[in-house]
This record gives structure tokens, C-alpha cells and sequence, in this order.
């Protein structure tokens, strides 16, 4: 087991490198030219945009450059100049606890609220009850985040004042009022994953019921609640791992980038979606590094806890 | 008198589909006495299995209809609650399945699969369910069942997994062993070896057998009486030696003349019985064997009871309009090749 920790680690670094190389060809190849001219502004002069290319080494050979990067990346100074005179690492810093906030609540209630609607429809399956669920879990599959998030703010928050109009309130500053800001986040991001992970549990269920080795328990005389939970959903949750632990490092890596825009969280996501509408790329490599890191992690912590699961693929 | 432990009368079993009644058994009865080993036999879809699975109440579901009674020790299995059947299900009728590859959960510890059917019937510690656990993988001959027992079902081979499966199911020392198809899956070297097993542990544990199986070669060593299904119904049943040494069934014959024989001449090909089992929503006017056998005429039309014909103690009953004497004629051929259809 060990070796297999170590093992998957290196894959894990080497696997970032790799991302960080093709995310730094953005730098290179992406249409709209030369990376200069773009930080330089609209009114800048020749020199000007000499200067620049200078101080940021585009002048540079592309492995210098990949290199100059990575070394300010990891020493914490990537990109100190932006638009807005903050460093990309600041900024990132700033929107974790919104982003980290948002992700955790999110995927507690989309983890509860699935399992619950997967189970309630598999063992109800053909049941009113299971068609009723099976309609609503389609309903919220198909709805767009941004739609339901503005729907969601303008009836809760602004024609009815139930809810705070958007915004972040750190849990540090005010619990209470962190809670009550996030809520209605919490649920929008939420809505998708439930009926996603509702009908993905009621056809693992429904599969595994047909199992020779659940006939075994049954014949055994075990007793249905048992069956059912030790048998059943035991082996049904293995693929939801999967499911669960490469959407949570979407999440958390800054991916709810709809949802953190129409609550105006200020989080990861957000400034994500801001770099991108000004084309700016020193946030985009950072943010996608950024998110990068936790889907590598996660895919990494989903294989760990594939390996506890299912003793099959357990390395001896 | 032996004491007859379960009686299974005039069981049917039906099941809403959506292209109509599937009438998986239609009127099977037979008697299993204490510490006697049946032997069912028949094709795939001939009803044996769901027979069996009826037996423990694992045919149950919202689709399934059942008639006749299934009584054990004078009490119908057929229509008791489920709570109530649960504490007879692994206890007093225990069951093996036909693939030891599938039948265990993959995420458990073998023991830990054995315990847990200890411990559903028993109040006992973790630990003294565990020490059984080992004592039973020993008595099916798991080498080092003291460190097997903490093994996962993929780390044992597939006659091993069947040995471990018998061992589950012989956990509560039940009165009633069914074996559904327990060789099928396995190498024939290994097949004999499983047979042997659960007919030493039969006698070690005291309880008797229901063998199901597609084999008559199977049968042939350990059971003591025999039933051939066909079509959701027994279309022979008598002891092994009746059944074995003068079949009466033309579909029994089909069985026995498609078992390769080293006692005699080899005949160019194995017989076998052409066409194939009837689908069990549509089944044929009269005899259900009428449309596969050779020998079928006029009289054939009508549904042939299962009767006593060749009137001999203890009973031997078959389900053909044949005369005893015509059948004696036709069979020898019918068995050796020559005159297969």
C-alpha cells in the first residue's frame, strides 16, 4: 500500500507539470499574439511594449521562460503585476474561503440529498414515488446553474428579501450571517448533483440488487435493512466515489464558476471568470494550475479510497 | 416410516411478464425425506432452479404468483410472512448457488461472510462465530482455514469459493442443503470432488439434499431418488435405481443416451435431443415433450398425468401414454444412438 501511495504520488507531480506546461503554451501559441501587446494596454507605445516583453521575458527562449515561470510560481510570486497591482497568488488566496466555503456545503447537501434520492427511487423503482423523483432529478439535471441561481436570487433574495442579495461573509467575521449568505448558493450548486447522483445510485442499486451474492444473503436469512445497506448500497457507492471526489475537485478548485459569479461570491471561480472575459493571463494560468492541483489531488485521494473499498483492486 | 421433512404439493409459479404468464413451475410435487438426497434434473428453463429459489421464498417479488403449498415440518413455507421465513432461510433450509465466482460479496472477508449467517440466527459472540467459521472451512478442506477465514472471495480459486459456499451454508447446520447447479461452473476434476463433499458432509451435519442439476452424471453417484423436470414440471420421478435402470420418459432417455458412456461401444456421435425446451408462456397442447419426441402419437394431445405405470413400490411415476412394454422396446434404441430423432 505504501508503494502504491508513493507511486500514484510521483504520478500526481509529474501529471501537474505536465498541466503547467500546456497551460504556459497558452502564453505561445494562443491566437491574438504577441502576450506583450495585450498586458501592454490599448495606448502603449512601441516602447512601452519593448519594455515589457523585456522585463517578462518574452523575449526569452520558451524553456527559459516555462522555467523563469514555474520558479515564480513556486516562489509564491507568480506574476506580481497585474491589472489590478495585486499578485495572482494574493488573489487566489483571497477567494479560497469563499470557493472552499461554497464547495464543502455544497457537496455535503448533494452527497446526503443524492444518496437519499437514489435509495428512495431504487427501492420504490416503477412506484409513483420513484417517477415523481425520476422527474424532478431530470428537472434539476437540466436546468442551467446561472438560470436557476438567478431565478433563485431574484424570488428569494430580491422580490422577497428571505435571503441575502448575494455576497460573501467570512465564517471568521460571523458565522451566522456565512450560513445564511451561502445557503441559497449552497443549493443552486447542489440542485444539479442531486438529480445527478439520484439516477446514477438508482441504476447502481437496481444492478445490484441482481447480484448473485445479495441472493446469498437473502437465502442466508439476513434481514432486509441489512441487506440492503451492507450488501447493496455498500458495493452500490463504490462508482459514486469516483463521481463525488472528481466533481468536489472541480468544485473546490474554483470550477462553480456560474454559481460563484450570479451570488457574487468573490471566490476562486469568480475571479476565474473575470480573468477570462479580460483575457488576462497571468490569473488564467494561475487559477488553472490552481484548479488543476485539486482534480490531480482528488483523482489521487479517489484512487486511496478505491483501494479501501474494494479489496479486488487493493495492491498486495 | 421416515420422517418426511419437506413436501413440496402441486407448487406453481408464475410470472407476469411483459409478453405474457411465464408458467416457470406448473404442478410439481415431491417429498424429500430425512437424511435422503433428491436429485432434480433438467435443462436450463425447466423450472428446477425457481422450484428451489420457491422453496426459500427468493422467488417472491410483486410480479410472481405462486399455488400449492411447500411444507416444511407441517408448515407452509408458501405463505408464511417474510419476517417469519427469514428465520428459516440459511437455518433450518440452506442454500448453494450455482456460480461460487458471483455468489460472494467481493468487498467482504470470506469468514466474515460466514459469520454473518452465524450470527443472523444465532446469538452468539463475534468470536465464537469466527472460531466456527475456521472449523467449517477445515471441515470443507480449506488448507490453513486460520488464515483463509481473513481472506477476500477473489484471493480463493472457484472450487475453493464453493467449498467456502458450503461452508456458509452448512453454517447453521440446516436440515435441508439445496445445491443449485454447484458444479456447473466449476472444472470437472473439481466437479467430483464438490460432490463427494456434500455428500460426506451430508451425514457429518445430518440433513439432506436437494441436488439440482443439468447432470445426470452428477446425480448418479449420491442421490437417492430423482425427479426429471421438463417444461415446469416432473416428468419422472422414482428412486435412482428405477429411474436410472428403467426409465420410463422418452425425455429421460434423451438425458441418459446424451451421457457419454465408457462401458460401451462408442457410437459415432452422442444422441442428442432435437429442437429445443418450449418457450414457457406458449406451451404445447397436451404432453409439453410432445413436439421433441419421437415417439409421440395421437394420444399425445391430451396432458398425460403423472402416474405410477410401471406399478411398482415405492412408486415410480412418469408422465408418457406409452405402454410399460412399448417404452421397454423403444427405449434401448432411443438411449444407444440408433434410433434418435
Amino acid at each position: 500500500m505504501a508503494a502504491f501511495v508513493v507511486r500514484r504520488f510521483i504520478g500526481m507531480i509529474l501529471v501537474l507539470v505536465v498541466v503547467s506546461f500546456f497551460v504556459f503554451l497558452i502564453f505561445i501559441v494562443v491566437p491574438g499574439g504577441d502576450p506583450a501587446i495585450r498586458i501592454a494596454g490599448r495606448t502603449a507605445t512601441e516602447q512601452n511594449i519593448t519594455n515589457i516583453r523585456h522585463d517578462w521575458g518574452f523575449d526569452q527562449p520558451f524553456y527559459v521562460q516555462y522555467y523563469d515561470m514555474m520558479k515564480k510560481a513556486f516562489t509564491n510570486n507568480l506574476y506580481e503585476q497585474t491589472h489590478q497591482g495585486v499578485s495572482v497568488v494574493d488573489q487566489i488566496k483571497q477567494g479560497v474561503p469563499a470557493t472552499f466555503s461554497l464547495a464543502i456545503g455544497a457537496a455535503l447537501i448533494w452527497l446526503t440529498f443524492g444518496v437519499l434520492v437514489g435509495v428512495i427511487s431504487a427501492m420504490t423503482a416503477g412506484r409513483a414515488s420513484d417517477r415523481l423523483i425520476t422527474l424532478f432529478a431530470l428537472i434539476g439535471i437540466s436546468m442551467p446553474v446561472f438560470w436557476l441561481g438567478i431565478l433563485a436570487r431574484y424570488f428569494l433574495a430580491e422580490k422577497n428579501t428571505w435571503f441575502p442579495d448575494g455576497g460573501y461573509v467570512p465564517l471568521t467575521q460571523n458565522p451566522a450571517q456565512w450560513f445564511y449568505h451561502l445557503l441559497l448558493p449552497w443549493f443552486v450548486l447542489a440542485v444539479l448533483f442531486i438529480g445527478f447522483y439520484g439516477r446514477v445510485l438508482r441504476g447502481n442499486i437496481l444492478d445490484t440488487i441482481n447480484e448473485d451474492y445479495v441472493r446469498t444473503a437473502r437465502a442466508k436469512g439476513v434481514a432486509p435493512r441489512r441487506v440492503m445497506v451492507k450488501h447493496v448500497l455498500r458495493n452500490s457507492l463504490i462508482p459514486i466515489v469516483t463521481l463525488f471526489g472528481l466533481d468536489f475537485a472541480a468544485v473546490i478548485g474554483g470550477g462553480a464558476i456560474l454559481t460563484e459569479t450570479v451570488f457574487d461570491l468573490h471566490g476562486v471561480g469568480q475571479y476565474a471568470a473575470q480573468s477570462i472575459a479580460n483575457f488576462d493571463l497571468p490569473p488564467i494560468i494561475g487559477v488553472t494550475l490552481f484548479g488543476a492541483f485539486f482534480i490531480v489531488f482528488f483523482s489521487a485521494l479517489v484512487d486511496f479510497a478505491y483501494a479501501i473499498l474494494d479489496p479486488r483492486i487493493r495492491p498486495t | 416410516m421416515p420422517e418426511t421433512l419437506l413436501d413440496v404439493d402441486d407448487l406453481h409459479v408464475h410470472f407476469a411478464t411483459e409478453d405474457g404468464v411465464v408458467r416457470a413451475v406448473d404442478g410439481v410435487s415431491f417429498k424429500l425425506e430425512r437424511g435422503k438426497v433428491l436429485g432434480i434434473v433438467g435443462e436450463s428453463g425447466s423450472g428446477k432452479s425457481v422450484t428451489s429459489m420457491t422453496i426459500l421464498g427468493l422467488t417472491r417479488g410483486v410480479n410472481a404468483k405462486f399455488e400449492g403449498a411447500v411444507r416444511y415440518k407441517d408448515q407452509d413455507l408458501l405463505t408464511m410472512g417474510e419476517s417469519e421465513l427469514r428465520r428459516f432461510r440459511g437455518n433450518e433450509i440452506a442454500m448453494i448457488f450455482q456460480d461460487p465466482m458471483t455468489s460472494m460479496n467481493p468487498v467482504y472477508r470470506v469468514g466474515d461472510q460466514i459469520v454473518e449467517g452465524i450470527v443472523t440466527h444465532e446469538d452468539v459472540s463475534k468470536q465464537t462465530a469466527r472460531n466456527r467459521a475456521v472449523q467449517l472451512l477445515r471441515q470443507v478442506g480449506i488448507p490453513h482455514p486460520e488464515e483463509r477465514v481473513d481472506d477476500y472471495p477473489h484471493q480463493f480459486s472457484g472450487g475453493m469459493r464453493q467449498r467456502a459456499m458450503i461452508a456458509m451454508a452448512l453454517a447453521n447446520n440446516p436440515e435441508i442443503l439445496i445445491a443449485d447447479e454447484p458444479t456447473t461452473a466449476l472444472d470437472v476434476t473439481i466437479q467430483a470432488q464438490i460432490i463427494e463433499l456434500i455428500d460426506r458432509l451430508k451425514d457429518d451435519f445430518d440433513s439432506s439434499v436437494i441436488l439440482i442439476t443439468h447432470d445426470l452424471g452428477v446425480v448418479a453417484d449420491v442421490a437417492d431418488d430423482i425427479a426429471v423436470m421438463y417444461a415446469g414440471r416432473i416428468v419422472e420421478y422414482g428412486t435412482k435405481r428405477q429411474v436410472f435402470y428403467d426409465p420410463q420418459h422418452p425425455y429421460t432417455w434423451g438425458l441418459l443416451g446424451s451421457i457419454p458412456r465408457l462401458d460401451r461401444e462408442k457410437p459415432d456421435r452422442l444422441t442428442s435431443i432435437a429442437g429445443a425446451p418450449p418457450s414457457l408462456i406458449n406451451l404445447p397442447q397436451g404432453c409439453k415433450f410432445r413436439p421433441r419426441c419421437p415417439h409421440a402419437f395421437e394420444k399425445c394431445i391430451e396432458h398425460p398425468p403423472l402416474e405410477n405405470r410401471v406399478a411398482e413400490t415405492p412408486p415410480h411415476l412418469d408422465r408418457c401414454w406409452l405402454t410399460v412394454e412399448e417404452k421397454r422396446e423403444l427405449r434401448e434404441r432411443t438411449i444407444h444412438g440408433q434410433a434418435a430423432a
